[in-house]
């Protein structure tokens, strides 16, 4: 019988902090691959369905940035919350909250048109993401309230309220009785980058903003250095005189605001209207793209892609070989799952012993370093 | 009166999952560790007892496939946060994640399948006793389960030796283990309890309340079961009012739709999440109060030095 033993390192690994995304990318492989099998699929063949086939055409890599714009945009903005060790889970329902306040000028104002249409749309997005997260950052910073919970609830509620609204007061009177509003009409629909060659919208382009955005602010700026303090000591923050509930209302604003961003890009760019369900859980698996990026925004751009072509992925397969597209799920989970463990490596050497062993050595006495 | 039997008949098949859930989640917080993965272990709970059941023909295999899927799985968790030490919410939250990916991949071949239900007790003479009959001796065994889980839970914690160990390494577990106490066992076993129960909430969906497997058919109950231990600081008797306060709103608002109130049904199913948003607040607004009864190293990895 074997046990694993963890031994602090004396400072990080600068070696695994760089490697651990990738190692943990082929132990999800491995993982992949005996799932597959299991299946009754020939793994090379299913993995060349799903991560090779879904990008090798220009008009797919179109599509993957379609994906990964919405997982960046949610995830850059978690980041910051994480860092700052404050948990926001409820990106989905900012995002739908986004999608519904930043549609109100094209479903209630059709004969509005013109240029100053989108700007305002994208406005009210992030105004509508961003007040929905200020509901769990005033109830943790009034009544201590767990944001865990409250910001995970509120995603229900949003679900719930976005298919009243389809269903209801905002569906299309015209619409044959199917549960969406009306098409949005030419200046609200968020316009290619280069229809000659696919479908991506402008909203990859705001993801790659807002990313280097928040990576100069997280690496540049006073308020980034607060975040990581606040993050890692709130005594020692306190003492600088950083406010937590200050902070709690910051990180929660702009990742709500962020994920609102993303909603309303992804209705008028992806979809052009409202419908019951505007997001595959772009929300949650944000938390996996902010997690194996490293809460680093530009290691996020790169998460997104490889997530964008989970759900690509997961399309493929279940067109071509019938196995159901919750498999892109499982590879987003297992991910998460070995990169968490991976991260292990840069804080600790880990060793195997025997239990019977006997136990000679001894610790190295080290300073706590947190 | 049949009216009123059968309404708290139906408020105690809601709040069944909800209690067994949260009982779990306790005792793995009691034990200082925070596992956000209920709503992922109670899925996969409700799709492997879905599945013995259907596959085997028999409700009570499906029962015990459930528990086992849950503490199988809740092992994943233990192995990595107790283990390897790694961010407990974070950890948590991928395990819900990965649950509802792998348990709708698991059933695609279940849905709209018919199930195996539990039969519910019927001893002769007594469940024909008009009014208590059917709500003493007429239930599901699952219900039974609940309770007699709830009882053992209070009287371990709080009664055997073991019990008061387990509570000593919530509220520190550098003083439990620099006493000896093997910190990362009793972890390791309440983790895996918790995933056990967490499993058999989840069977009770698929086996007793709706015999059926539908996607993300937890719909949220193993939030709502974490947030009751809050909501209960941390006492399982108080898990079990929570529970059935809970299984009312639950099946009030089913009533309501089905009664045509005109309010929107959308409203109405919101209800149960904005009263856990409520309950919170009520609960957490008392700081001190909250201080003093969550355990202290929740949430917090331990790496024993020797």
């Amino acid at each position: 019988m074997m046990r694993l033993e963890l031994v602090k390192r004396p400072q990080r690994s600068m070696l695994f902090s760089a490697l651990s995304p990738f190692i943990a990318f082929v132990l999800t492989m491995i993982a992949g691959a005996i799932m597959f099998a299991l299946l009754g699929v020939n793994p090379l063949n299913a993995f060349q369905i799903y991560f090779i086939e879904p990008i090798s055409q220009v008009w797919q890599l179109h599509e993957l940035a379609i994906k990964a714009a919405p997982l960046i945009l949610i995830a850059v903005g978690l980041s910051v919350c994480y860092k700052a060790n404050i948990w926001n889970i409820g990106a989905e329902g900012q995002f739908i909250l986004g999608g519904i306040v930043g549609s109100i000028i094209p479903v209630l104002f059709p004969q509005f048109e013109g240029p100053l249409v989108l700007p305002l749309m994208l406005l009210l997005g992030m105004v509508g993401g961003a007040a929905y997260a200020a509901i769990p950052a005033l109830l943790k910073t009034r009544f201590n309230t767990n944001e865990i919970l409250t910001s995970l609830m509120l995603v229900y509620v949003a679900q719930l309220f976005l298919d009243w609204l389809v269903r209801g007061p905002w569906r299309d009177p015209k619409g044959f009785n199917f549960p969406q509003t009306i098409q949005f009409n030419e200046s609200a629909i968020l316009p290619e980058l280069m229809p000659e060659s696919g479908r991506a919208n402008w909203g990859f382009v705001f993801a790659l903003v807002a990313a280097v955005l928040i990576w100069i602010l997280m690496s540049r700026m006073l308020k980034g250095f607060e975040v990581r303090v606040l993050g890692s000591s709130p005594r020692a923050g306190r003492f600088a005189g950083f406010g937590l509930n200050r902070m709690v209302f910051f990180a929660f604003l702009l990742s709500g605001a962020l994920a609102g961003l993303a909603g309303i890009s992804e209705v008028s760019g992806a979809i052009g209207q409202l419908q019951p369900v505007i997001s595959p859980g772009y929300g949650f698996t944000a938390i996996i793209v902010a997690f194996l990026g490293r809460l680093n925004p530009l290691g996020i751009v790169a998460a997104g892609l490889v997530l964008a072509l989970t759900y690509l992925g997961g399309e493929a397969v279940q067109s071509a070989l019938g196995i159901s597209d919750k498999v892109a799920r499982v590879f987003q989970g297992m991910l998460l799952f070995f990169v968490l463990g991976c991260d292990t490596l840069i804080h600790y050497r880990i060793r195997l012993i025997g239990l019977a062993a006997p136990k000679l050595e001894t610790a190295p006495k080290l300073e706590e370093a947190r | 009166m049949d009216i009123t039997v059968n309404i708290l008949l139906t408020v105690a098949t809601a709040a069944t999952p909800l209690l067994i859930a949260a009982i779990g989640e306790l005792v793995v917080e009691r034990s200082g560790v925070l596992n956000l993965g209920v709503e992922g272990m109670m899925i996969m709970g409700a799709v492997g007892g879905f599945g013995a059941g259907y596959l085997t023909g028999s409700p009570w295999i499906g029962l015990l496939a459930a528990i086992a899927m849950g503490a199988l799985f809740s092992l994943l968790f233990a192995i990595m946060t107790l283990s390897l030490a790694t961010n407990q919410v974070a950890t948590g939250l991928s395990l819900t994640l990965l649950g509802l990916g792998l348990s709708g991949m698991m059933g695609t071949n279940f849905v709209g399948q018919p199930g195996q239900r539990l039969p519910n007790l019927d001893i002769p003479g007594l469940t024909s006793i008009p009014v208590v009959g059917r709500l003493l001796f007429g239930q599901d065994p699952i219900f039974y389960i609940s309770i007699a889980l709830t009882a053992a839970v209070m009287w371990f914690l709080f009664k055997t030796r073991k019990g008061l160990t387990l509570r000593s390494i919530g509220d520190s577990h550098s003083s439990a283990h620099a006493l000896g106490i093997q910190v990362i066992r009793y972890r390791y076993l309440s983790v895996v309890f918790g995933g056990a129960c967490a499993g058999l909430a989840g069977g009770h969906l698929s086996l007793v309340y709706t015999p059926q497997w539908v996607e993300n058919m937890t719909a949220g109950r193993g939030w709502i079961a974490l947030a009751l231990v809050v909501f209960a600081s941390w006492r399982p008797w108080r898990v079990l009012a929570g529970a059935y306060i809970f299984g009312a709103v639950w099946i009030g608002q089913l009533h309501a739709q089905a009664f045509g109130i005109p309010v929107p049904s959308q409203m109405l199913s919101s209800l149960p999440y904005l009263a856990t948003i409520v309950v919170l607040v009520l609960i957490s607004r008392n700081k001190r109060l909250t201080m003093m009864n969550t355990p202290a190293s929740l949430g917090q990895p331990f790496v024993p030095d020797r």
